[in-house]
């Protein structure tokens, strides 16, 4: 268990791996596969599920007294669609919680900075606990941070492509600079990608289409917990710096100086 | 409501400062992006030994970010009555000085010296006594001024945000309000009566301004009133805090040495030269895009030496008793005698000789709203 907790809008989170729900071959392998990575947040699409019906497939698997369960947006392709879904949910559901996604172009599925920014601005108005999913760009994440937002969620590549943090230099300044949490989210193809985004200082990372399409979701999802525990303790001991140059072990000094002699 | 900084308990940052080895120093000078725990490491005794290491790469930092430029500017005394009694500035209130104000046509003379001698960044100083420069004297002043010159700064008391945005309205684009000490103990001693007495309305200050929409906020201390180490670790907590709440705030460090003043006021704890640029190489490494500030206070030997080191910004030329420039025999009534005596042409020279551009215009008037 790791020993510093992850606290989001008050609530406290032993896991740093946060999970997706979509694309598993069957509820029960979903089940099996939360319960492997030991997350305590998981996000559902509202698309996906029935709030109304206690029988529905996804929400009987889930077991939200262990895990927190996050509605989110996918699908809307605006603010005014995606506050909507919003108000939806929180109805059905009792929970103010809410992954904020507008994604208005359904090939790429990348997100739409201003009308992401308008909903939150709204939605945390309304008292929600609003994490806007949002590209890599480390002025909207300071935008949507002064608006309310209870965490950002850059993405690391776009959804379900599986291409690793591309975004590295740009998810770095967000972490440097943001106030709240940073959960890098898509793109997230290997347990080596978790653990680079824990090592750049990340807060938590989401993943879902490595673990559900993998060979054997169950064991993966163990593998990426693993991959996002060592990442963090990485992070937390304090990285060496990397060098394109190799260093001697015990440096000599004085070979990059500055001439000093004019100090009295 | 702004958000509170707070500060360490001060005798903990003293011994934070003292506990790093030559290995936490190395692991902070070849760190990828410092963090606060360098910061220590690169201002502790262990760091003593590393001074060419660490003047070399803040000297690679500050030309990447700053390129080899030197920003100018000169002050302007608008006056030394003081409500205050801090027993290391000749402005106190008990030290029998010449006190002098000027008036609305005196301050736009100065400043007409000033322009005429190529200054587009002033920056307007005053002692603390809001009967005599309070936020309208200072708001007339900006008004007269604004149209004259690409920047113009305050160092005066602290004031309320709303008087900030109305300083920032009228053309003020950054103050400057130095917590002198980051120890509350210290601070109590040594500032003895008058309202800079309140250790955290003063601590809160840069936040403020900040909030009230100022460009630029600059924070720093006063070296040779305690331990310098200990202070630099306070100024690098408190900036790192300024830029996490004020994003869109650009922040800058000043690096004010005790010089001898009117009331005699020894430095209580002595900073040298190795001090002082070990301070500067650490806060430069520590955050690449301080804007940092030597001012005349220091000697022209020191000045050209730092050059493209670390200090992006040089006042030339300073005299600080209030009406120096149209009276240049009148050295009575200033606030501390300077170091580097050279005219701003002197300075110029000294800096294209070392091979950088001596930059007199870095911002605009018509970037401030209500033109």
């Amino acid at each position: 268990m790791l020993t510093d907790p992850l606290v989001i809008a008050g609530h406290t989170f032993h896991s740093r791996l946060f999970l997706g729900t979509g694309k598993f071959s069957s509820s029960a392998v979903m089940k099996e596969a939360i319960a492997a990575s030991a997350t305590e947040m998981v996000t559902v699409a509202l698309r996906r599920v029935d709030l109304d019906n206690p029988e529905d497939d996804i929400m009987s698997a889930l077991d939200r007294d262990r895990c927190l369960f996050l509605p989110n947006t996918s699908g809307a392709r605006t603010a005014e669609e995606a506050i909507r879904l919003a108000h939806l949910a929180r109805a059905a559901s009792g929970s103010s919680w809410l992954k904020l996604e507008v994604t208005p172009d359904p090939r790429t599925l990348l997100p739409d900075p201003i009308e992401t920014l308008k909903a939150t601005e709204i939605l945390v108005r309304d008292g929600f606990i609003v994490l806007p999913y949002m590209n890599a760009d480390p002025i909207l994440a300071l935008r949507l941070q002064d608006a309310g937002a209870a965490a950002v969620m850059p993405l690391g590549a776009p959804i379900g492509t599986n291409q690793g943090i591309l975004t590295v230099f740009q998810i770095e300044i967000i972490i440097n600079q943001a106030r709240v949490p940073v959960v890098v989210d898509a793109g997230i193809g290997a347990p080596s990608h978790a653990a680079l985004a824990m090592e750049l200082g990340a807060d938590a990372v989401l993943v879902n289409t490595a673990i559900s399409v993998a060979g054997d979701p169950v064991a993966m999802a163990r593998a990426f917990a693993q991959a996002v525990e060592a990442g963090r303790t990485a992070f937390t001991a304090g990285m060496g710096c990397r060098s394109k140059q190799a260093h001697a072990s015990s440096p000599v000094k004085g070979t990059l100086a500055a001439d000093l002699g004019f100090l009295a | 409501m702004n958000p509170l900084f707070t500060l360490p308990d001060f005798q903990t940052l003293a011994q934070t400062v003292q506990s790093p080895t030559s290995r936490d120093v190395e692991q902070a000078l070849a760190a990828r992006t410092p963090d606060i725990h360098d910061l220590a490491a690169l201002i502790s005794p262990a760091a003593e030994s590393f001074l060419p290491e660490m003047a070399r790469r803040s000297a690679r930092i500050t030309a990447q970010r700053f390129g080899r430029t030197t920003q100018l500017y000169a002050p302007i005394y608008l006056s030394n009555f003081c409500t205050n009694r801090c027993a290391y500035c000749g402005f106190a209130a008990n030290n029998r000085i010449a006190r002098r104000v000027l008036s609305f046509d005196e301050a736009e003379a100065e400043a007409e010296i000033l322009h005429s001698r190529g200054f587009q960044h002033i920056l307007l100083v005053s002692g603390e006594a809001e009967n005599v420069v309070g936020v309208e004297y200072l708001e007339t002043i900006a008004l007269r001024l604004r149209d004259k010159f690409a920047a113009v700064s305050i160092e005066v008391q602290p004031l309320s945000t709303t008087d900030y945005a109305r300083l920032f309205a009228a053309g003020i684009t950054a103050v400057a309000v130095y917590q002198e000490t980051y120890d509350p103990e210290l601070y109590q001693q040594v500032h003895l009566s008058g309202k800079k007495t309140d250790y955290h309305y003063r601590l809160e200050t840069p936040a403020r301004a900040a909030a009230a929409g100022m460009r630029e906020v600059g924070i720093g201390a006063l070296l040779g009133l305690h331990d310098w180490r200990a202070e630099g670790l306070a100024i690098g907590l408190h900036l790192a805090w300024l830029r996490k709440n004020f994003w869109s705030t650009a922040f800058t460090v000043s690096f004010p040495r005790l010089r001898p003043a009117a009331g005699a006021f020894e430095p209580l704890v002595p900073v040298s030269e190795k001090n002082l640029s070990q301070l500067i190489f650490a806060l430069r490494i520590f955050d690449p895009d301080v804007g940092l500030y030597l001012s005349t206070r220091e000697e022209a030997r020191y000045r050209d030496g730092m050059l493209g080191l670390g200090p992006t910004r040089y006042s030339a030329g300073s005299c600080t008793a209030p009406g120096g420039y149209s009276n240049p025999e009148m050295t009575d009534g200033q606030q501390f005698s300077v170091g580097d005596e050279r005219t701003v042409e002197e300075v110029t020279q000294a800096i294209i000789a070392k091979g950088f551009d001596p930059v007199s215009k870095d911002w605009d008037s018509a970037f401030q709203a209500g033109k």
